[in-house]
C-alpha cells in the first residue's frame, strides 16, 4: 500500500497505523467489489436494450446468426418499413390519443376527488375514503370479464369511449392527491375563502397550482400506466382499427408473425413503443422515482 | 411511501377548522359530493358494478349471447365443475394453479432478495454514479411488459443470446420458450432419484384436483423459468427503489453504534438494518404476491399457456374460458377463485410476517389510526409485479 511509504511521520505509531491501513485497504476492496457488482448488474440491465436497438436494424439472417452483436452487418431499416405496412402507425396514434386523454382525465378527476377527501367536509367522506382504498385492493386481472360485460351492456364495447372512460379515474391517483393536499397548510385556502372565492375557485386557482409536484407525479404514472396498459384494451375492443401499441404488438409477436423468426421486425416494434416512455422517464426521472415509492401502484 | 411521514403530523383538528359552520358547511357538503362524482361514477361503473355482475355470472349459465340478466341460475355448478368434477376444466385449473404457484414461490423471494441486495450495495456512502445505476436498474420497470417480453423471446431462442453465453461456460442451453419439461423433475431424474420413464406408483396414482401428485411436483417448466427470470429482472428495480428509500431513512449513527459495539458487518445488517426495513420488506412481499398471481401479458404472448399448458395461469385461463370457449360462468368463477387465493396468500403472509414482540406498547392496544390503515390499504393494490 502506497500509504505506508507516504507516511514516514507515523512510524512511531506503527501498530495503530498498520491497523488503520488495513482498515483502509478493506474499504478500498469493498468499494471495488461494490462497483464490480453494480457494473455487472448494469450490463445485465442495459445490454438487452442495446440488443433490442441493434437487432431492429439488422437483417433477419444477421439477427439469427449473430444475436449478441451490437453492430449490424448491414444496416437496414426494412423492419421499420414493414411496420408501417402493418398498421403500426395507427396503433401508435391510438396509444397516444388514449394515453393523453386518460392522463388529462385522471389529473382532473383524481385531484378533484383527492381534494374533496382531504379538505371538504361532507357527509359520507370517511366512507368514501375507505371505499376508494378498498377498491385499490381488488386485483385488476380479476375484473377483466366483468368489465367486458359492463362495457357491452353500456354499448361502449369497441369504441374509444369504452377504452378511455374506465381508465379515466383511478383509486391510487385519488389517494396520492389526497395525501398531498392534506400536507398543504390550510391557511392559504382560508385566505382565499375570506376573499370570497368559492370552493371550486379556491381549488382551481389556489390549491391546484401548489400541487405541481404531485400533479407531475400523477401525470407520469398515468401516462406510463395507460401507455403500457394491455388487458383493458384486450377486452374493451376487438376491432383491429382500435388496436393500441400493446394489443397490436402483442398480436404481431404472438399471432401473424408469431411462428416466424422475424425478430428485427418484432424488436423494432418493441423499440418504438418503448421510446415515448423512455423519453418521459429520462426527463422526469426524479418524479418517477418519487412516484414509485409514493404510489407503488399502477392503474 | 414518501408521503407517509407527513400525514400523521396533521391532526384531525387541523383539518377541521371550527369556524366553518352552517352555510359554508352546507355548501361544502354539496361541493364535496360534486367533486367526488366523476370518480364515484367511473369506479362505480367499472369496478363495483363489474364485481357484482361477475358474482352473478359465476353462478349462472350465461353463454355470451344476450343480456347476462336473462341467463339461468345454476348455483355453485361452475365452481363444482372447476374444483370437484373430474374433467378438462378441473385439469386446466389444477395445471394453471400449479404453474402459477411455482412462479410465485420462486419470483417473490428471488426478486425481494435481489432488490434488497442491489439496494444495500447502492446505499454505500462513498459510491459515485449512484444515479446512473439506479436508473439502469429501474428502467425496465417503466417499460411495457409486451415490449420486454418481445425482447426476451429473442434473448431466449435456441441459438439466442442466453444460450450463446451459456455455451461460453460449456453449457448447452435448452430451447427455453418451447420446452415444457418440469425443472424439479429434471433435477430429480438427473440425481437418479426418479425414473421419468417409470415414475413411482404412489406419485402417479394419488390425485389432487384431478391432477396426479407426480404432475403437481413437476416443478416449473423450463419455459416458466424464463418467465421467472423476466419477472425478477423487471420488477427488481422497483422494489430496489423502495428498499433504497428505506435504507436512506436509517440514521448512519445507529449502524455505526452497532459496529462500534463490535458487531460484524453481517451482524449489524441482521440485527439493525433488517428490523428497520421490516415495513418495506412487508410491503415488497405483499406487492410481489399480489402481482405474481396476476401474470397475464406474457402468457398471452406465449399463445396462452404454451408449451404444453406449462405456462397457463389462472388469470389467462379465466380469460380463455370466457372469451375463447364461451364458458363465461366458469371464467368468472375462476376469477373469484384467483381473488380468493390472493386474499388467502396475503393473509397468510401477514400472519407469518407479523411483528411479534417488538410492537411499541402504545400501538399494541389502540386500533391503528385511519391514515395508517389507509396506507396499509394503499400497499395492497399494485399491479407492481409483472
Amino acid at each position: 500500500m502506497s500509504t505506508i511509504a507516504a507516511s514516514p511521520t507515523r512510524a512511531p505509531l506503527a501498530p495503530l497505523s498498520t491497523g488503520r491501513v488495513r482498515h483502509r485497504g478493506w474499504h478500498l476492496l469493498r468499494t471495488v467489489i461494490s462497483y464490480l457488482v453494480l457494473i455487472a448488474f448494469a450490463i445485465l440491465y442495459i445490454y438487452p436494450f442495446l440488443i433490442e436497438i441493434a437487432t431492429s436494424f439488422k437483417t433477419d439472417a444477421d439477427a439469427t446468426a449473430n444475436p449478441l452483436g451490437l453492430i449490424p452487418e448491414t444496416w437496414t431499416t426494412k423492419a421499420f418499413q414493414q411496420l408501417a405496412s402493418v398498421d403500426f402507425p395507427r396503433w401508435f396514434v391510438n396509444s397516444i390519443v388514449v394515453s393523453v386523454i386518460v392522463t388529462l382525465g385522471r389529473l382532473f378527476f383524481d385531484s378533484l376527488a383527492g381534494y374533496a377527501l382531504a379538505r371538504l367536509h361532507f357527509l359520507g367522506r370517511r366512507a368514501l375514503g375507505g371505499a376508494i382504498i378498498a377498491v385499490m385492493a381488488v386485483p385488476g386481472v380479476v375484473l377483466l370479464i366483468p368489465k367486458y360485460l359492463v362495457l357491452v351492456q353500456l354499448h361502449m364495447f369497441n369504441s374509444y369511449l369504452g377504452m378511455i372512460i374506465p381508465l379515466m379515474a383511478d383509486a391510487a391517483g385519488v389517494f396520492i392527491m389526497r395525501q398531498f393536499f392534506i400536507a398543504i397548510p390550510v391557511e392559504v385556502e382560508e385566505a382565499a375563502r375570506i376573499d370570497g372565492a368559492g370552493t371550486f375557485r379556491t381549488f382551481w386557482s389556489v390549491v391546484l397550482p401548489m400541487a405541481r409536484p404531485a400533479l407531475i407525479t400523477l401525470t407520469i404514472l398515468s401516462f406510463q400506466g395507460s401507455w403500457n396498459e394491455f388487458t383493458h384494451f384486450l377486452i374493451s375492443r376487438n376491432s383491429p382499427s382500435l388496436n393500441t401499441l400493446t394489443t397490436g404488438v402483442a398480436q404481431l409477436v404472438s399471432g401473424q408473425f408469431g411462428g416466424s423468426t422475424q425478430f428485427p421486425l418484432k424488436l423494432a416494434a418493441a423499440l418504438l413503443m418503448t421510446i415515448p416512455t423512455a423519453v418521459v422517464f429520462f426527463v422526469f426521472q426524479r418524479y418517477f422515482i418519487r412516484g414509485a415509492s409514493a404510489g407503488a401502484v399502477k392503474g | 411511501m414518501t408521503t407517509s411521514p407527513s400525514t400523521p403530523g396533521v391532526s384531525p383538528a387541523a383539518r377541521r377548522p371550527v369556524r366553518h359552520r352552517g352555510g359554508i358547511r352546507g355548501r361544502e357538503g354539496t361541493a364535496g359530493w360534486v367533486f367526488m362524482t366523476p370518480v364515484i361514477v367511473i369506479l362505480g361503473l367499472f369496478l363495483l358494478l363489474p364485481i357484482i355482475a361477475a358474482v352473478w355470472v359465476s353462478i349462472s349459465d350465461w353463454s355470451g349471447h344476450g343480456s347476462p340478466l336473462d341467463a339461468g341460475f345454476v348455483g355453485a355448478e361452475n365452481y363444482q365443475t372447476l374444483l370437484a368434477k373430474p374433467g378438462l376444466s378441473q385439469q386446466n385449473l389444477a395445471t394453471s394453479l400449479r404453474n402459477n404457484f411455482y412462479y410465485v414461490i420462486l419470483v417473490v423471494p428471488i426478486q425481494t432478495v435481489l432488490a434488497l441486495f442491489l439496494a444495500s450495495v447502492l446505499n454505500g456512502r462513498r459510491l459515485k454514479g449512484k444515479g446512473f445505476f439506479r436508473t439502469a436498474f429501474y428502467f425496465p420497470s417503466v417499460t411495457s411488459t409486451i415490449a420486454i417480453m418481445t425482447v426476451f423471446l429473442f434473448l431466449f431462442t435456441t441459438t439466442g443470446v442466453v444460450n450463446q453465453m451459456l455455451s461460453w461456460l460449456g453449457l448447452h442451453g435448452p430451447n427455453w420458450f418451447q420446452d415444457p419439461r418440469g425443472v424439479l423433475r429434471l433435477i430429480l431424474s438427473g440425481l437418479h432419484l426418479v425414473d421419468t420413464s417409470n415414475p413411482p406408483g404412489w406419485l402417479v396414482n394419488n390425485h389432487f384436483l384431478g391432477m396426479s401428485w407426480y404432475d403437481w411436483l413437476a416443478g416449473p417448466s423450463v419455459a416458466m423459468c424464463a418467465l421467472i427470470v423476466l419477472a425478477v429482472w423487471t420488477t427488481g428495480g422497483t422494489f430496489m427503489l423502495m428498499f433504497l428509500a428505506a435504507l436512506q431513512d436509517i440514521p448512519d449513527e445507529v449502524v455505526e453504534a452497532a459496529r462500534v459495539d463490535g458487531a460484524t458487518r453481517w451482524q449489524s445488517f441482521r440485527s439493525v438494518t433488517l428490523p428497520a426495513l421490516r415495513p418495506t420488506l412487508f410491503l415488497v412481499v405483499t406487492l410481489g404476491l399480489i402481482g405474481t398471481w396476476q401474470i397475464f401479458d406474457q402468457i398471452y404472448i406465449l399463445g396462452g399457456g404454451n408449451p404444453a399448458k406449462t405456462t397457463l395461469t389462472p388469470a389467462y385461463l379465466s380469460y380463455q374460458a370466457s372469451f375463447g370457449d364461451g364458458k363465461w360462468g366458469q371464467g368468472a368463477a375462476i376469477s373469484f377463485i384467483l381473488f380468493a387465493i390472493i386474499i388467502v396468500m396475503t393473509i397468510i403472509q401477514r400472519l407469518v410476517m407479523r411483528e411479534r414482540k417488538h410492537l411499541p406498547r402504545r400501538r399494541r392496544f389502540r386500533p391503528a389510526p385511519p391514515i395508517a390503515r389507509a396506507e396499509q390499504g394503499a400497499t395492497a393494490p399494485a399491479g407492481g409485479t409483472r
